[in-house]
């Protein structure tokens, strides 16, 4: 059996063309099932930077044919943009997926559970469950064993990040946003995924405000009913067309009165900034805006990226131990052959010897048996091991052959 | 014997304060070492305290160099409550070092091995000895809760780039944690040194340096809880309180003891 990739990725094809080989999980399951007649394995693995086809069979070049097909059939411009990899190659890629290290973010963790639910759907058999088992291992182990990632990957995440460095747990914790439009949605959600409330939308537009407010379980407030409502807040999040400042410093000084020395954090998204700077200068104030976020996202990244390099070599080993396997099918049914020889050899002497062994009691007939096959079995235990070691170094199939034609077993023994 | 246990705690928590200081450089491994080494250091310094006080017919830390001794158990006691924890880890950087060089100095001082007896009660002893020292305790976690706290407040207001790299404690929980401390200690301080008041009274012996400089470490103390409670200060103000409290803590235990002790 080979094993056969045939995808795209962000990597050779813009958004524009991999949305139109994008696959729903419906689609990919019925892929897959189409391509695995004819006693082929299939997975399909389709995510918004990805579609991948991944084959087990024995005719690697019809399956890679098929294969191509059937994204052309989606989209015919995708064939320049395919990648065609095979064997320990597409295992390796796999892996790479897998641990987030062929990511757009490094580390990102989406794609461990967008690979298992194409393993999910997909029409496999022994290999293709081998190596997509091993995938998620591996990937798993990748993400406990490096920092990878620990770290916020966009400004929003760094946002929330920042917001548990100064609170810790956010259940508790009251949001207010500044601001309605998508940045200041995309916060919140971000800050909602960590458990934090949100308490008040305000914005210039009341309805925009009682929009959003609605969607995340807010209350909407006048630009006008800010101060008021820093009091309670800990987290205020802005992000307003407005041209000057929205919040300033004095503004927060006068409620800082009724905070009773609680953190606050403020983060500025906005373009003009909405923010007085001053406030950062204010005692339990927190002010970073969005160049400051951007350094930490970079910073992030680069740490992700040094991360990326001790998992490129976990990844490497797991790949390794795949091929050894994957490799050892190739020699394992001339081994089976040579040991069935073997016995069959055994068998027929003790046959032979017939005459002479029914003198012996029961005991003595069993320590004849035993010794022969342990004859036999350290006879045939350093060829196997050999055997094995020369499949995983890709020079198995010569000595399957060599060891076919040296004793003599037959093409009906294949 | 209690000489054999004395060794492999302090090579132990020698150990976790050099572990610190690489998880600090490079988090990891060097990070879950110390961690080990605090607890295995803890359990054999538990060994050498039993073992004293089966060698000894009574409280076997009354004199300045065994408080020393238990004062150290407690202090890594407090620690390891949350220290195991991985954001804490940097908490051990401060507790650690200190421990080992108390520890060292208890031992010049003999209070490793086995002293003699004191005319006091061991209730008395054990009320008033060990009251003062957990709370000493208490202080010296609360102290290094708030450096730790100004050290990452000092990040976020530097708005450094690095600012998440490390798994820390967050601000709130820090203040609160140094807040619950203070508040379990100053109680047994408060107790402690109301027992040790009453014999004083009772034997009519004089106030010692001692005495007053932890009667002024108790007000600072109880001005710290005071000012977080009522008056409502928290964060870098109360950081810096906790701080000025454990230079008493520090002043009350190594500078002043000989004459209460003698």
């Amino acid at each position: 059996m080979r094993l056969v990739l045939v995808g795209t990725s962000h990597h050779r094809a813009p958004v524009e063309l991999r949305e139109r080989v994008a696959l729903e999980r419906e689609q990919a399951a019925t892929l897959a099932a189409r391509l695995a007649e004819g006693g082929r394995e299939t997975v399909c693995l389709s995510t918004c930077n990805r579609t991948e086809i991944y084959l087990a069979a024995e005719d690697a070049e019809q399956a890679e044919r098929d294969a191509v097909a059937a994204l052309a059939e989606l989209e015919p411009e995708v064939a320049h943009a395919l990648y065609r990899l095979r064997d320990q190659a597409a295992a390796l890629h796999l892996f790479r997926v897998a641990a987030g290290l062929d990511s757009l973010v490094p580390g990102e963790g989406e794609i461990l559970g967008q690979v298992r639910i194409a393993h999910e759907l997909g029409t496999t058999g022994p290999l293709l469950d081998r190596v997509f088992r091993q995938a998620l291992h591996s990937g798993r182990k990748v993400r406990a064993q490096t920092a990878i990632g620990h770290s916020p990957a966009s400004v929003s995440s760094a946002a929330a990040a920042l917001a548990e460095q100064v609170f810790g747990d956010l259940a508790d914790r009251s949001i207010l946003l500044v601001g309605a439009g998508k940045i200041s949605e995309q916060a919140a959600r971000n800050l909602r995924s960590r458990g934090a409330r949100i308490s008040f939308v305000a914005n210039r537009t009341r309805g925009r405000a009682e929009e959003l407010a609605r969607r995340l379980g807010a209350e909407a407030l006048p630009l006008a009913g800010i101060e008021e409502e820093l009091a309670r807040a800990d987290v205020v999040v802005a992000s307003t067309s407005a041209p000057g400042y929205v919040l300033d410093a004095a503004a927060v000084r006068r409620a800082l009165g009724g905070r009773r020395g609680r953190q606050l954090l403020l983060i500025d998204l906005a373009v003009p900034r909405d923010l007085d700077p001053a406030i950062h200068d204010l005692e339990a104030c927190y002010l970073y805006d969005i160049d400051d976020l951007q350094a930490i996202v970079a910073e992030t990244l680069s740490g992700r990226r040094r991360e990326a390099e001790r998992a490129e070599s976990l990844v490497a080993a797991e790949a390794d131990k795949f091929h050894e396997w994957h490799a050892a099918l190739d020699v394992v049914p001339a081994i089976a052959s040579l040991r069935a020889r073997a016995e069959e050899i055994r068998e027929a002497e003790l046959q032979k010897a017939e005459g002479l062994l029914e003198r012996l009691d029961e005991s003595q007939r069993r320590a004849v048996e035993a010794i022969t096959t342990q004859i036999v079995n350290k006879l045939l235990h350093l060829p196997t091991v050999r055997m094995k070691q020369a499949a995983a170094a890709a020079d198995g199939v010569l000595y399957a052959e060599a060891v076919r034609h040296l004793f003599g077993l037959g093409e009906d023994e294949r | 014997m209690a000489e054999l246990l004395f060794w492999p705690a302090l090579l132990l928590y020698g150990e976790a304060a050099v572990g610190y200081l690489g998880d600090a450089r490079r988090p990891g491994v060097a990070g879950r070492a110390a961690t080990w080494g605090v607890r295995l250091g803890w359990l054999a310094q538990t060994a050498l305290l039993g073992v004293q006080a089966a060698r000894r017919d009574g409280f076997p830390w009354a004199t300045w160099a065994g408080s020393l001794n238990l004062f150290v158990w407690l202090v890594v006691s407090a620690y390891l409550i949350w220290g195991c924890r991985r954001p804490y880890r940097l908490l051990g950087l401060t507790v650690m070092p200190l421990a080992a060089v108390l520890l060292v100095v208890a031992r010049a001082g003999g209070g490793t091995g086995v002293g003699g007896t004191s005319h006091y009660s061991n209730l008395f002893l054990v009320l008033h000895v060990g009251l003062v020292l957990a709370a000493f305790a208490g202080f010296t976690l609360a102290a290094s809760l708030s450096g730790l706290y100004l050290w990452q407040e000092r990040r976020l207001k530097q708005r450094a780039a690095t600012v998440l790299r490390r798994s820390v404690p967050a601000l709130a929980t820090l203040d609160g944690l140094a807040l619950r401390t203070v508040a379990w200690s100053l109680p047994a301080l408060t107790l402690g040194l109301g027992v040790g008041l009453v014999r004083l009274v009772v034997d009519g012996d004089r106030v010692d340096a001692l005495v007053l400089a932890t009667g002024v470490t108790w007000l600072v103390w109880a001005a710290y809880l005071w000012l977080r409670f009522v008056a409502g200060w928290s964060g870098r103000r109360a950081a810096y309180l906790a701080l000025a409290g454990f230079a008493l803590v520090i002043v009350v235990r190594l500078a002043l003891p000989a004459t209460h002790f003698a």
